[in-house]
């Protein structure tokens, strides 16, 4: 007791220097969220606004001439709708392949007594640093005959070896070997010792991994741009590139009244696509974020 | 006596091989499979020849890409990008964490992770869409601050080329510091309080505190990762400078990845998958060396090292 108020007490007097870092420190930290926020802000300030408001340049942190005819518009422009349906197939699909996979590679890596333990280890991150490259993988799908199928988005990456990592270092670092051993002897296999222990006990990084597997199968247009000719498979990402990047606004998909008022109306539907796109996303995260914190952390155990 | 050794460890763990067939079958497929056709950038490579029957010519391709006018121009940009990129997306989460870890607000500090990550999850494209949309010179933010100030419109930054590095990186430092720095602050929050308490006692200033104590500790972590970027460095991403790429900014926006899209897959029938594959090729020995170096480096100064 007296210890600690001696403590408290060199700490007061030491404190003033660090009591002006300390409000210095805030208002770096305040701005620094200003700066993430001011873009983010502006677009769903934009989004709602006037497109009169938005081609004068009027538009900077709050809506002006407040509307929702821009959203009315985009709802109506069907591969937006096309393209977050197969968006969703990609994610969910590709989520549970990928994880499988993953689940499955991670799993004898992570024993002990696994022979090919180490070589196989050796060999999947050889893929971490060099590989084929675009063209020879783009030959390997093109022979596989899936080409404009959904399969060219799914497959190619199904598997991450860095997720593999993370969910390896999970399962050596919090099942004990003893576990391991004490079934073996009691006449368990790996396969039931996988169901009954590994795959409860690893829920948390199951967790983990389908979040990342989700967010990257979201947000990937790499595979379906290279792979996919066939719109009618494009996922919500290569439409977003038409219009944001290319800006095409495909006239066809819409009536003529509506696609005589896009024209005016562009750059103010591209900041609605942007939040419409980007929301489901961000209203998750806040709520899953210590998920995605924790598999930081378990990668960077060294691999 | 082999023979039998490996019956036994067959025998043993057949069903632990069982659960690495689909994954080592996806490596094959997709990760195995590309290496062995890389073989095509030694070759003349025609549809009917394929991979293995194409006429063999050696190093022809890489020498005519080593002779050509785009190689200074597209080694040097993506050299260029990825060390600006890398040192600044190094530095800035490292500050960022510095700061943030000395600060005794438990709620303040969630509520800014929570922003400053939020980021993160933005796809490339939106990405893209959004700098164009902010930057537009006439109706986006940046346009109409600059008229505020200075009365007129600023020119159009996406057309300049030399604009380029500093849009890609700092639009990457935007989107991505708050995540990077998460490592950081978490092997922050294992730094012995006790160092920190004595040397408050003797004196030290908080600054000279996360200067001679809560740096150090970052080292290894920051070494580390460094080697990994260094590892990145020849592959900075394809899928950015792509979007970013027009006809006004290519003398600085052309980097090998997107110059093997162009060469390989861009022209339909035109396409030379040889010349494009050995370009990737030339690039991608290029990394494996930079990263093989990067870690003996490491290893040498710091002890710490990925292998």
């Amino acid at each position: 007791m007296q210890k600690t108020k001696t403590h408290k007490k060199k700490h007061f007097r030491q404190g003033r220097g660090d009591k002006v870092f300390n409000v210095v420190a805030i208002i770096v930290i305040s701005l620094i969220v200003i700066i993430v926020l001011v873009p983010l802000l502006n677009v769903v300030a934009a989004s709602f606004s006037s497109s009169k408001a938005v081609n004068a340049g009027q538009v900077l942190l709050w809506p002006v001439d407040f509307t929702l005819e821009n959203y009315r518009t985009v709802l109506k422009y069907d591969s937006v709708w096309l393209g977050y349906r197969n968006t969703i197939f990609y994610t969910v699909a590709g989520t549970v392949i990928s994880v499988m996979l993953s689940l499955c590679c991670a799993y004898p890596l992570a024993q002990r007594r696994f022979s090919g333990r180490k070589f196989l280890n050796r060999l999947l991150m050889f893929t971490m640093i060099f590989n084929g490259g675009m063209i020879p993988t783009y030959m390997v799908v093109r022979d596989l005959n899936i080409l404009d199928t959904v399969w060219a988005v799914l497959l190619p990456v199904a598997v991450s070896f860095y997720n593999v990592i993370i969910i390896r270092n999970f399962i050596e670092t919090t099942i004990p070997v003893e576990l391991e051993e004490s079934t073996r002897v009691d006449g368990c296999t790996p396969f039931r010792y996988f169901v009954n222990f590994i795959l409860p006990l690893s829920k948390p990084i199951i967790a983990v991994i389908a979040m990342y597997y989700a967010v990257a199968q979201w947000n990937n247009y790499f595979n379906a741009f290279l792979y996919l000719t066939e719109k009618n498979l494009y996922p919500l990402q290569l439409f977003l590139r038409e219009i944001l990047v290319s800006s095409k606004f495909s006239a066809a998909d819409l009536d003529p009244e509506t696609a005589a008022a896009i024209q005016g109306l562009a750059d103010t539907l591209k900041y609605v696509i942007i939040v419409v796109s980007t929301l489901p996303l961000m209203c998750i995260y806040p709520f899953v974020q210590k998920h995605f914190v924790k598999g930081v952390m378990i990668g960077s155990v060294k691999g | 006596m082999r023979v039998k050794k490996i019956k036994t460890v067959i025998k043993r763990d057949w069903q632990y091989y069982l659960f690495m067939l689909p994954p080592l079958a996806y490596f094959i497929i997709f990760k195995f499979f590309p290496m062995i056709g890389l073989q095509i950038a030694f070759r003349d490579y025609t549809p009917r020849g394929g991979i293995w029957n194409s006429a063999w010519v050696g190093l022809e391709n890489i020498i005519k890409f080593v002779e050509s006018y785009q190689f200074e121009r597209v080694v040097k940009n993506t050299f260029i990008l990825s060390i600006y990129g890398l040192a600044v997306n190094t530095i800035i989460p490292i500050a960022f964490a510095l700061i943030y870890n000395a600060i005794e607000k438990p709620r303040f500090k969630k509520v800014t992770q929570t922003i400053v990550t939020l980021p993160h999850f933005i796809s490339v494209v939106v990405l893209v869409g959004i700098m164009m949309q902010l930057l537009n010179n006439r109706i986006g933010i940046y346009g109409i601050l600059y008229e505020n100030i200075f009365g007129v419109y600023p020119s159009d930054i996406f057309g300049e080329p030399k604009a380029f590095r500093h849009l890609y990186v700092w639009s990457s430092v935007w989107q991505n510091f708050g995540w990077n720095a998460i490592i950081y602050i978490a092997t922050l929050s294992g730094v012995d309080a006790g160092l920190h308490e004595a040397a408050q006692l003797d004196g030290a200033s908080r600054l000279k505190r996360i200067w001679h104590i809560d740096l150090p500790h970052l080292v290894p972590t920051i070494v580390i990762l460094a080697v990994m970027g260094m590892g990145n460095i020849m592959s900075v991403g394809f899928e950015k400078a792509f979007l970013m790429q027009n006809n006004l900014n290519l003398e600085y926006s052309e980097l090998i990845s997107t110059y093997v899209y162009r060469v390989g897959l861009s022209g339909g029938t035109l396409s030379d998958f040889s010349y494009a594959t050995a370009i990737d090729l030339f690039n991608a020995v290029l990394n494996l060396i930079l990263i093989f170096i990067a870690n003996k480096i490491a290893r040498r100064a710091t002890e710490t090292s990925l292998w």
